[in-house]
């Protein structure tokens, strides 16, 4: 479901539909004001970067998949990475979270240098990525997902398991676990199959799960991907609920509307290289953008952004009304018949 | 027909020793596969590695017995090791070809002709066994026949039957504590998605190796205990049927459950005793009949109670694929 094409959208239309939590606005926003210094150019100097890649490369083959020369990702923030599709987002976010090693590179995390640390210690140091094609662990319980994202558990190591000293901490972590799925919306599905539930739900539950880690710099890799768009409304409501406890995001999306409703900042990549950096409207402005993200067919969603941003909705109980749940949910689950 | 003769071989098969031993290697195999996802096509080679490292002990260093066990638990560890240092970062197919490769590797290895002062070769060991049933632990009478209703054992195989499902019995329950533990939490985690569990910070590589290691462990007591009850190590009977017997097991009684592997393997063995006796006590004029249509005698029952054995397990693919104990939602949940 996930990797279909998304559906064409008519901007303007969807985001303010059905609005009933009200809209956010700048005032909201604890990074307002942080970009104002910042220049509008690729490899630009930020206040205070939590991370920062310097001549990260990688190549497959003579093609060179990613190219960036430097980048610098303000904390607090939610900066947005766009592009055309094989820009090498996806690959660069590999590259970022160790799943991938870079040829050649360096990046450092808060400070210290993360080049070759593997994907779980970088877990550890609070850095958390979720992925394009979602993965709920299916044949595992909503909040059993839920308390593998507590990190540092003592429960985990072998010959601790067979005692019973990870009980204390174990009840802390239903408890944040439960806690999460409050806020998700998801606390009905918490004892149910996490292969049971619809691609939204889904979303939802990696998300959640991510902040388990009690990440700094969370990276989402195309959140919005294959959702409806009222779901969309309450996912941008989280990443929005993200920022506003003082964690990092960075998220790759396609959707122009989206990207301008929530970043405070756009990276553009495209042949793998970082073509523009700036604020939303910089980028909508920039006809190097224009020109790489929509070739020469370029309309709607750009000139779009002139009517100004679109309200966002807070998070509802848009998964419960989600369309799609009722009828994922039951193909998801045969029938009972025969099973123990 | 002896109905009393039938009853009492498929009844005292339902404990009896084949059903311990290819239940315990089950369960190491459950670890692997039911509850961490790893394709082991090798389990016969960790019980040869335990068999092994018991036999060549007492035989050729002549130490201790309990040393030998000792020994036999290190080499199903070094075997574990050294199957997957090198594969378990690989794709799972790797671990399977590796698996399989490796345990035929040691059956040819240890019937090796210069291999002989060691292993025995292809003639095997015995006398190894002796300190197991000479233990004043023992309290039953070696050469005797203990009848308890439709039970019927050897007061030797008793002996071994009493240890090893006392082993098997714990090991099981060793297992449910672990796989209710954080520690298990993380093996069905990389079951269900290697790399996201990696990104919530689980080692997985590093887990994948523990549960081998476990898993392994487990599949060489079960060959100790196979080889105890025999008296002798035969390379040759280390082959990959085995480890297909295994399998079938698991998947009889549901892969990522408890209990499966004993259930499993209690169907299984007691279902080929069963075939077996009534097929050897047909009346005469069923059997004539049966030799002059299909060509069933004597010297082919063994092969055709595996055929019907075979027949269940595809029909058992086919309406029950979660196997006995599992849940037919949880494995739908698979195709997605």
């Amino acid at each position: 479901m996930t990797g279909e094409p998304r559906p064409e959208i008519v901007f303007g239309s969807t985001a303010g539909g059905g609005g009933a939590a009200g809209a956010i606005h700048d005032h909201d926003n604890p990074v307002a004001g942080v970009f104002d210094d910042v220049e509008a150019i690729p490899g630009s100097k930020k206040p205070d970067p939590i991370l920062i890649a310097d001549h990260v490369t990688k190549t497959f083959g003579g093609l060179t998949a990613v190219d960036v020369e430097h980048l610098e990702i303000q904390r607090g923030a939610i900066t947005a990475l766009i592009g055309p599709n094989g820009a090498g987002k996806t690959t660069f976010f590999n590259l970022l979270t160790g799943f991938d090693k870079p040829n050649t590179g360096h990046v450092v995390l808060d400070g210290s240098s993360i080049d070759g640390v593997p994907p779980h210690k970088l877990a550890n140091k609070g850095m958390v990525r979720t992925f394009q094609l979602t993965k709920a662990l299916s044949r595992m319980t909503v909040i059993d997902n839920m308390k593998l994202g507590a990190v540092n558990q003592t429960g985990e190591h072998f010959w601790r398991a067979l005692l019973p000293v990870w009980k204390r901490q174990e009840e802390e972590v239903e408890a944040r676990g439960d806690k999460l799925l409050d806020r998700f919306n998801l606390t009905h599905m918490r004892d149910e199959f996490a292969g049971t539930m619809s691609g939204g739900q889904r979303k939802l539950v990696e998300m959640a799960r991510a902040l388990m880690t009690d990440p700094k710099l969370v990276m989402l890799d195309e959140p919005m991907a294959g959702v409806n768009p009222a779901l969309t409304q309450s996912l941008l409501g989280h990443v929005k609920g993200l920022r506003a406890e003082g964690r990092t995001v960075i998220f790759v999306e396609h959707d122009m509307d989206v990207v301008h409703d929530i970043s405070d900042w756009v990276v553009v990549m495209a042949e793998g290289q970082i073509i523009a950096e700036g604020t939303p409207d910089d980028i909508a402005a920039n006809p190097d953008v224009i020109d790489a993200y929509l070739g020469s067919s370029h309309d709607a969603d750009f000139e779009s952004w002139d009517d100004g941003p679109a309200p966002v909705e807070l998070p509802t109980d848009s998964t419960d009304a989600a369309p799609n749940d009722a009828a994922s949910t039951d193909a998801a689950s045969p029938d009972d018949e025969g099973s123990a | 027909m002896d109905w009393g003769f039938i009853l009492e071989r498929t009844f005292s098969t339902l404990f009896g020793v084949e059903v311990m031993v290819f239940a315990l290697a089950a369960v190491g195999l459950n670890v692997h596969f039911g509850y961490t996802g790893l394709l082991n096509f090798g389990q016969v080679g960790f019980m040869a590695a335990g068999a092994y490292g018991l036999g060549v002990t007492i035989h050729y260093f002549e130490w201790n017995f309990m040393i030998g066990v000792v020994f036999g638990v290190v080499y199903s560890l070094i075997l574990a090791a050294i199957l997957g240092l090198p594969t378990l970062r690989l794709r799972g197919d790797y671990l399977a070809i590796v698996t399989i490769a490796a345990s035929e590797s040691i059956r040819l290895f240890v019937r090796w002709r210069k291999m002989k002062e060691f292993t025995g070769a292809s003639e095997g060991l015995g006398e190894f066994a002796d300190p197991f049933y000479e233990t004043a632990l023992n309290p039953f009478d070696v050469g005797v026949r203990y009848d308890f209703g439709p039970f019927s054992y050897l007061g030797r195989d008793l002996w071994v039957l009493t240890v090893g499902w006392i082993i098997l019995i714990l090991t099981v329950l060793f297992v449910k504590r672990l796989m209710s533990s954080p520690w298990g939490r993380a093996l069905k985690a990389i079951r269900e998605d290697e790399d996201a569990a990696r990104a919530l910070g689980k080692n997985a590589y590093w887990f994948k190796l523990q549960s081998l290691m476990l898993g392994g462990v487990i599949g060489g007591m079960a060959g100790m205990l196979q080889v105890i009850q025999k008296g002798s190590i035969q390379a040759d009977t280390f082959n990959p049927v085995i480890t297909f017997t295994i399998w079938a097991i698991l998947i009889l009684g549901g892969p990522g459950r408890t209990w499966s592997p004993v259930i499993g393997s209690m169907i299984y063995w007691t279902l080929i005793a069963f075939l077996e006796t009534t097929l050897r006590q047909l009346p005469e004029g069923t059997s004539n009949t049966l030799e002059d249509t299909i060509k069933l005698s004597d010297f082919n029952i063994s092969q055709v109670r595996f055929i019907m054995v075979g027949v269940g397990l595809i029909l058992l693919a086919r309406y029950r694929p979660q196997g006995i104990f599992g849940s037919r939602e949880e494995m739908a949940l698979d195709d997605r």
